[in-house]
């Protein structure tokens, strides 16, 4: 069998959930905690953490969610954003993460993706690309959530994470990302055709049959959401906000997520086995 | 009765997340503790090796740490131990990986690496999905994977896998892209998977309950 991947993608920042739109702009939507356990419930099949800031101040919190989460959710757990070093990926990995994503630090240093996956093994080592469709048409990578130009040839670098041992690509369109207005199949079927290893699209799910439309074509094993779930689970659980802090205005107004159409994982995981993508359910 | 609970030790030789085994553990009640300790092994009722990496580097750091002798001094004398992922495959006999050596031999058989390519199709390598397992020759009753059915999923990550020389330790076999191969072993007193229960969900937790209820660890 051949089953393909769900994973809700939750973006912290300090100890708040938050969501962006191409990855800025960023909304605060609740406690981590409380979105990881209600997707681990729901059938996720991995989850990822990414700390959207990730000033060392901040670090420590992104370590508490972590190993609070381990504790009651048994299924893997990836964690990204301002990982420099081989020391910071160990503390990572020793508060229990089981995966970690490198995007800055790699492009900086593509030494660092053999010495760390020689290290922990290619499995543990994910490598996120941010790509940006220049007006030329060309995609290039950036880093610091779609912010700092690299003027690196996406596909190029891609082929180099495989050759350097990364176990898997986490592939953004930046473009598309918090916009809804479906993946960017170009980009992440070229990647993925590109490359050994698996491949997981991220940016621009809006509803079910984005998802579809991602997973049928056969060459990407996983997608990345996070706006169709979490406007899912605001709308089913009421998220205190007063405890919240950061612009939490978003959502207090409770305003409608027009563009969305928010669902369940487990009805997206249905509608995928409906058009015969396997997964687990 | 927590005084006289058997002590389990998850053996640590410095690769990998060992915190979820460990969480695992405690969810269902065992007396467990995470030790690179020789004595901690030898003085141990049941040992769980677990492991994410790679082969060679963890073949050197049990020997550096003398945890390879003592392993297999407590298994030959019939202590339960609990193989996962690259623990399991250090189990075998050899990785037929180029320069990779010997493992510790309590099962006869091989680790392989999966092919780049299978019928002119791209194998994507590492496997890294939720996958099911199907049973092979042996019952699962008074296994650890009593009560888990023909063909649930159990999440997988790795990029070789073990081909035992006698068949009849196979417990289950899974289907990666139309290359079947033995995903978890029961021979005697040791029971390994290819999958990681602890990473499973419900269903795996069950397997680590199974587990410590067969070898009266709870």
């Amino acid at each position: 069998m051949k089953s393909i991947r769900v994973i809700p993608r939750l973006d912290i920042k300090g100890p708040n959930l938050v969501k962006g739109i191409h990855l800025e702009g960023l909304r605060v939507l609740g406690k981590p905690a409380d979105f990881a356990k209600y997707y681990y419930e729901e059938g996720a099949d991995e989850l990822m953490f990414m700390d959207v800031v990730a000033s060392l101040y901040e670090r420590n919190s992104l370590h508490d969610i972590i190993s609070e989460t381990v504790k009651k959710i048994f299924i893997p757990i990836t964690v990204g954003g301002g990982l420099r070093s081989i020391y910071d990926i160990k503390e990572v990995l020793r508060v229990g993460a089981d995966k970690v994503c490198l995007n800055t630090a790699a492009i900086k240093n593509p030494q660092l993706i053999k010495e760390a996956s020689r290290m922990f093994g290619s499995s543990t080592i994910v490598i996120a690309i941010e790509a940006i469709k220049e007006p030329d048409g060309r995609y290039l990578a950036y880093t610091d959530n779609g912010r700092e130009y690299t003027g690196v040839d996406v596909f190029q670098w891609a082929q180099q994470v495989d050759e350097l041992g990364a176990g898997e690509i986490v592939i953004t369109s930046v473009d598309k990302e918090g916009t809804g207005q479906g993946f960017d199949l170009e980009l992440v079927s070229k990647i993925s055709n590109l490359v050994s290893i698996p491949v997981i699209a991220h940016g621009g799910a809006g509803k079910k049959e984005h998802a579809v439309d991602l997973l049928k074509q056969g060459t990407v094993s996983s997608a990345m959401i996070s706006s169709l779930f979490h406007y899912h689970f605001i709308k089913e659980n009421e998220s205190k906000a007063s405890d919240l802090e950061g612009n939490v205005e978003f959502l207090k107004q409770k305003r409608n997520f027009h563009i969305f159409e928010p669902c369940r994982i487990k009805d997206l995981k249905k509608r995928l086995i409906d058009n015969q993508i396997e997964c687990r359910i | 009765m927590d005084g006289i609970k058997k002590k389990v030790v998850i053996i640590d030789y410095q690769l990998g997340n060992l915190f979820s085994v460990l969480q695992a553990c405690d969810t269902v009640g065992m007396n467990a503790k995470i030790s690179s300790e020789k004595e901690d092994i030898l003085n141990a009722d049941a040992l769980i090796l677990p492991g994410v990496g790679a082969f060679i580097e963890a073949m050197n750091n049990l020997k550096k740490l003398q945890l390879d002798v003592a392993i297999k001094q407590k298994v030959n004398n019939g202590a339960p131990i609990f193989g996962i992922c690259l623990g399991q495959q250090l189990l075998f006999t050899e990785s037929e990986e180029f320069g990779a050596g010997n493992g510790l031999d309590l099962i006869s058989g091989v680790i392989k690496r999966f092919p780049e390519k299978f019928e002119e199709r791209k194998i994507r390598v590492p496997h890294i999905a939720w996958n099911t397992i199907y049973k092979s020759i042996q019952n699962w009753e008074s296994t650890a994977l009593n009560e888990l059915a023909n063909d649930d999923f159990m999440y997988f990550i790795h990029s070789y896998y073990v081909k035992p020389e006698n068949d009849s330790c196979i417990l289950t076999l899974t289907n990666y892209d139309s290359i079947e191969y033995c995903s978890a072993i029961k021979l005697k007193n040791i029971f390994a998977t290819q999958f990681h229960p602890e990473k499973s969900a419900e269903k795996g937790i069950t397997i680590y309950k199974n587990w410590a209820k067969i070898h009266n660890l709870i």
